[in-house]
């Protein structure tokens, strides 16, 4: 199934542009300026008054959804990593051993 | 114009006829199918069709009305991408289960009454493990026997809801239903372990992993979202499954970050688009019904386009763990494509799917003055950005190179991803195509893109984008570990076995106290009592005559051992046995008296 082992000349130089170290940060120089962009665009909205039809007049307030994704994810990430992780990871072959079910060898 | 067929109709029989064909002609019928079904839905009319008479009840097997026709199409659709995604290997068992599982999953959506449901709906549990079987490992074998043991229990716990509610008066009508009763209550549980719901839901991340690469685009798209189709049907506006959706929407996304199987993110992330559609039909709103078809409309395609991504990288390395993959971008550039189009589309980007039909769900929570939920759904999705949106592509085609060097998907692969993603990008660009008119609650207009929308979504994104960077530049993002997490399904894998052990050590122990006890003692107790019980009391009732006979002790010990001797073998002179013969009937007529 698996037809591995191309040589890495013959691959097609296009597909890692991306990889090159010199435009990873340019991508991520993009990011940031996209990031800031729209964090200006949102002040812009909030001085000019442009009314967003919001249901809460928090959706109004500059920079929120920005502030929410990038607190939610850095939230998301550190509870799962300091709470999460170390309340239910065990072995990888955890469910293997010690099962009559699948084969274990212990129960013996 | 010819009459349409039942669809279910169609592909079950597609999939009897699958696996008696060879070659070609075999991959030709099976394509033709989803063909002729696609054609066959255009011939569908609304209203109610194909009614069967089974002993007293009427069994619906067509009622076509907006909420089903809008799941016939995508199920329909879909099924041809599967097969398409499948079709090179030519596997008969793999292209027969694939059939079945897309015709019982219309057979729910176009059934009419609870009875024909009921069916389909364990029709759906067949090709579910067929599914699983195709893989063929030891691993995806116990994921089928895992699975079939958690939909049986559901199928039953539904049946014994169903029986409830029609003993009850409930009818067999498969609409609105009122939740209180027994009845009821065990039906909605039955609809939702199929659904995923928060510890119900855990066989959905323990087996889909397990799958073939092709069986999961099936299961991914037909098990829960029926769930879905008949929760909206039967109990729409249900404040409960509100929180329930909520629960799902969030629970799974703190797993998935932590998740190293790349197919097991996905699955996460599927309870947690779910979630979503599940809060729509929660709401009850005209809206949010329209979000919760629309949305699972929209997440099927892009979901079975993640899947098959992931699935193709499977096909050509073996692996699907982030631990083990990483740069496929340079061997899988197509691929890689299609699977940032599937995630820019679970998470919701502009001009892609998810954006035009989760949002509907979202303003209609905001409407109805449920900020705590919206802001729930406002986390998840940030969530999900974060870990189907950004993890899946990142681990498996950038990121770190892994070294592996392989040949791009093969083309029928390709062609099924690429249709997919056609139709996400298609949908969300031009959600009034189809996709809107389409919708059950026409009277509700919706129009995703206006400018704060597209604004505030796009900063939402960035920003969690940005966040994983700068996560992944500190070092905090959690490295990936070869680890297996627990979740709710410990309690049948561990706690089976436990329960085994515990019913070994319990009973068996029981049975060895019992048998020593029981059988050791009593028994022999019981059968010497019976043997010898009868001799002792004649030797009872003899003692005193052979004192007044004035007997020496070794004459009563011969004695005694003559009567017991002859009481125990019933050898007594005829002139005994007829004397106590007479008192007996003597003390019978004595007793016919009174």
């Amino acid at each position: 199934m698996a037809t591995q082992q191309k040589s890495p000349t013959e691959i097609p130089t296009a597909t890692v542009w991306f990889l090159k170290r010199e435009n990873v940060r340019r991508i991520l120089g993009g990011l940031f300026i996209a990031c800031g962009g729209f964090v200006v665009l949102d002040v812009i909205f909030w001085l000019t008054g442009f009314d967003k039809h919001p249901y809460l007049k928090w959706e109004q307030w500059p920079g929120f959804y920005a502030v929410f994704g990038f607190v939610a994810c850095v939230i998301l990430v550190l509870i799962s990593r300091f709470v999460l992780r170390p309340l239910v990871m065990r072995d990888e072959d955890y469910y293997d051993r010690n099962s009559p079910e699948e084969g274990g060898e212990t129960d013996a | 114009m010819p009459e349409a067929l039942p669809p279910s109709l169609i592909f079950l029989l597609g999939a009897l006829l699958v696996p008696f064909l060879r070659g070609r002609v075999r991959q030709g019928v099976a394509l033709l199918v989803p063909v002729i079904g696609l054609v066959n839905y255009y011939l569908i009319t609304k209203g109610v069709h194909w009614k069967v008479e089974l002993l007293e009840f009427e069994l619906i097997l067509g009622r076509a009305d907006s909420w089903s026709l809008i799941f016939l199409h995508v199920f329909t659709v879909l099924s041809f991408i599967g097969i398409l995604y499948i079709i090179r290997e030519n596997e008969p068992l793999d292209l027969a289960a694939g059939l079945l599982y897309a015709g019982s999953a219309m057979g729910v959506v176009m059934a009419g009454d609870l009875i024909t449901l009921f069916f389909f709906w364990e029709v759906l549990t067949v090709g579910a493990v067929l599914c699983l079987l195709s893989r063929k490992t030891t691993a995806s074998g116990n994921a089928a026997k895992r699975y079939l043991l958690v939909h049986v229990f559901g199928g039953v716990v539904l049946l014994a809801g169903l029986v409830i509610h029609l003993a009850s008066g409930g009818g067999t009508a498969f609409d609105k239903i009122i939740l209180s009763g027994p009845g009821p209550w065990l039906m909605f549980f039955g609809f939702g372990i199929n659904c995923a719901w928060p510890l119900l839901g855990a066989w959905l991340t323990d087996t889909y992993p397990e799958a073939s690469i092709g069986g999961v685009v099936f299961m991914a798209t037909f098990t829960t979202k029926t769930a879905v189709y008949v929760l909206a049907r039967t109990f729409p506006g249900e404040p409960v499954l509100i929180w329930i959706g909520v629960a799902m929407a969030t629970i799974p996304i703190f797993y998935a970050v932590i998740e190293n199987d790349l197919r097991r993110v996905l699955a996460y992330s599927l309870i947690n688009q779910v979630g979503f559609m599940v809060v729509g039909v929660g709401l009850g709103t005209a809206l949010s019904l329209n979000g919760t078809a629309a949305h699972a409309y929209c997440h099927i395609l892009y979901k079975a386009l993640l899947f098959m991504s992931i699935g193709s990288v499977i096909y050509r390395t073996g692996k699907s763990k982030a631990t083990e993959l990483g740069g496929l971008c340079r061997s899988m550039p197509l691929t890689c494509l299609f699977c940032c189009i599937g995630a820019a589309s679970i998470s919701a980007f502009p001009l892609f799917s998810g954006f035009v039909s989760k949002s509907m769900i979202m303003s209609s929570a905001l409407g109805e003055g449920q900020v705590l939920v919206w802001l729930a759904l406002l986390f998840a999705s940030a969530g999900v950005f974060h870990h189907a949106g950004i993890k899946i592509p990142f681990f498996a085609f950038f990121s770190h190179d892994s070294g592996i060097r392989c040949k791009e998907a093969p083309l029928n692969q390709l062609l099924a991803m690429g249709i997919a993603a056609f139709l996400c990008i298609f949908v969300g660009t031009f959600p009034n195509a189809f996709l809107y008119p389409a919708l059950p609650n026409l009277e509700v207009a919706y129009e995703p893109y206006t400018v704060a929308h597209v604004t505030d979504q796009l900063a939402l994104l960035l920003f969690s984008a940005l966040a994983f960077t700068l996560l992944m530049r500190a070092g905090l993002y959690p490295a990936e570990i070869r680890s297996t997490n627990l979740d709710a399904d410990w309690i049948y894998r561990k706690g089976g076995p436990l329960f085994y052990r515990l019913a070994d050590k319990g009973l068996n122990g029981l049975n060895a106290a019992v048998g020593r006890r029981f059988l050791g003692k009593v028994v022999p107790g019981v059968t010497n009592f019976f043997e010898s019980g009868g001799p002792r009391f004649a030797c009872l009732i003899m003692t005193p005559i052979w004192a007044i006979q004035r007997l020496s002790p070794e004459e009563t010990d011969a004695a005694r051992h003559s009567v017991f001797r002859r009481a125990k073998h019933g050898a007594f002179p005829i002139g005994i046995t007829a004397f106590f013969a007479v008192i007996l009937l003597g003390l019978l007529s004595l007793l016919m008296r009174f």
